[in-house]
């Protein structure tokens, strides 16, 4: 079973490193909506530093939306998702080895450019750590929830507008953990409890959504 | 042995060849489930509207005025107990989608999408009262308050449901998918409750809690319980009224759907 997530993972990383412009488009929507918000509400630094971990934060949900919608489409459009439906390994088992590849692929290289980010928005070095870590625990969540979204609209017209309705509810708690997190670090009071909030989310999500996952993916290609 | 055949024009089958036993399953079948679910609701509307009357009136003429906020309080006979029914329909609605992801049965799935607008319109009624009684006693329209802000997901929560229903049309792909939706929905509640919760109390900018004072003069809560009660009434008779056109349009090809529709019964 593992052979099997590590090959699905493989797999996945490289169909994508084939549409490198997919990955890096969702990547410049990120660093183009965190830059759009000094554009419109004003260039005063206080309110900046005050504005940024929701603002990245925000747009790191947003980019992670646009991106959803590649999970499961190509494999249910050649038939390997059927495949996959009537092969032996557990159905949840090669959703989160697709959801580990999608994170690898469209939430890590957020994590790693976002502290550039911060700077722009002129965060002290220790609240751009925190962070960065609540981001490097939260996209998971994010990648995970989100391909609920993703295998529940599975062919369906719509598209990428009626997932993030689906899924932007749903990633409520991840958000506002995470961005409580830098302003509790800001506040002094520091962010351990809402690190433990994000790793129990990211722990449940990991245990549960791959089964949801399959029940949805399940449903779709009936 | 086969079990008998019932002759009766629900179709009764018996089950398990006992010729004395109920069929426990007879108003599982949209079929018979139709005229049930018309009379019920004829019920439940009568009920509604007259413990919507009495609740209305111990509102406005039996409560006294609020020492604080004068009669201003009293949009809380509607806005408690809309809140309360956003949240129990909620519920009521992912438990009868479970029920039609488990056991594949049609009816529970189109429950759940007859009951998805009237929770959606409820969760709004609660926000709108909310907002209207905000104004006159903490000066605003909204504020982020654990509370508001669970609620208002709340409501995009339902929108969610009906737009994904709404965008697949196989009706039986659109009840598993919307139950496997609510499922999560259902589950992430408490969650987003609590976070927002967490995230309120130590961001707390509002001066007045919306806790209710657990000491209300009885009469005050008595008329929230009678409205609540009401507005639960009306929920299963709107519900099932909607079920009832659910039911006619998904079973349209039916001869039977093609009577009732007719004869409107």
């Amino acid at each position: 079973m593992l052979r099997t997530l590590a090959c699905v993972v493989r797999r996945d990383l490289l169909l994508a490193l084939r549409r490198r412009s997919d990955v890096a488009s969702a990547l410049l929507f990120f660093v183009i909506v965190v830059s759009l918000f000094p554009l419109g509400v004003g260039p005063e630094p206080g309110m900046l530093r005050t504005l940024a971990p929701g603002v990245i934060w925000v747009s790191a949900l947003l980019a992670s939306m646009l991106s959803l919608s590649r999970m499961f489409a190509a494999d249910y459009a050649d038939g390997t998702l059927e495949q996959m439906l009537i092969g032996p390994v557990p159905l949840g088992v090669i959703a989160l080895a697709k959801i580990g590849a999608h994170w690898l692929v469209a939430g890590l290289p957020l994590v790693l450019i976002a502290p550039l980010l911060a700077l722009q928005f002129d965060l002290p070095a220790e609240l751009i750590g925190v962070l960065t870590l609540s981001l490097l625990l939260g996209t998971p969540v994010l990648s995970l929830i989100g391909a609920i979204g993703a295998a529940l609209t599975l062919g369906l017209r719509g598209g990428g507008v009626l997932v993030s309705i689906l899924v932007l509810p749903l990633n409520v708690p991840v958000l506002i953990m995470g961005t409580a997190a830098v302003d509790m670090t800001a506040a002094g009071v520091g962010a351990q409890a809402y690190f433990l909030v994000l790793s129990a989310l990211l722990v449940l999500a990991v245990a549960f959504v791959p089964w949801a996952v399959a029940t949805a993916l399940r449903i779709a290609a009936e | 042995m086969s079990p008998p055949v019932g002759e009766t024009a629900g179709g009764t089958v018996r089950a398990g060849g006992d010729p004395a036993g109920i069929n426990w399953f007879k108003y599982a079948a949209p079929q018979t489930f139709y005229p049930l679910a018309g009379r019920m609701a004829h019920g439940f509307a009568v009920a509604a509207a007259l413990l919507c009357a009495l609740g209305v009136y111990i509102g406005f003429f039996v409560a006294p005025t609020d020492a604080q906020q004068g009669d201003a309080y009293r949009i809380i006979f509607i806005h408690v107990p809309a809140a309360w029914m956003s949240m129990f329909i909620y519920v009521v609605m992912a438990v009868w989608a479970g029920i039609g992801l488990v056991f594949n049965t049609r009816l529970s799935g189109m429950m759940a999408s007859a009951l998805a607008p009237t929770g959606a319109l409820f969760t709004f009624l609660a926000l709108w009262t909310g907002s209207l009684w905000g104004k006159p006693t903490w000066g605003t329209w909204w504020v982020w308050d654990a509370r508001l802000t669970s609620e208002l997901i709340l409501l995009f929560l339902y929108f969610g449901f009906i737009a994904l229903q709404a965008a697949i049309d196989d009706p039986r792909r659109a009840d598993r998918a919307g139950a496997v939706l609510a499922l999560v929905g259902v589950v992430n509640i408490p969650i987003i409750y609590f976070s927002v919760q967490w995230w309120n109390t130590l961001h707390q900018g509002a001066s007045v809690s919306l806790r209710s004072a657990p000491s209300m003069a009885a009469t005050m809560l008595l008329g929230m319980l009678v409205m609540a009660l009401g507005f639960w009434m009306y929920s299963i008779a709107a519900a099932l009224a909607r079920l009832r056109c659910i039911i006619l349009e998904r079973e349209r090809n039916a001869d039977w759907a093609a009577r009732y529709a007719e004869t409107g019964t």
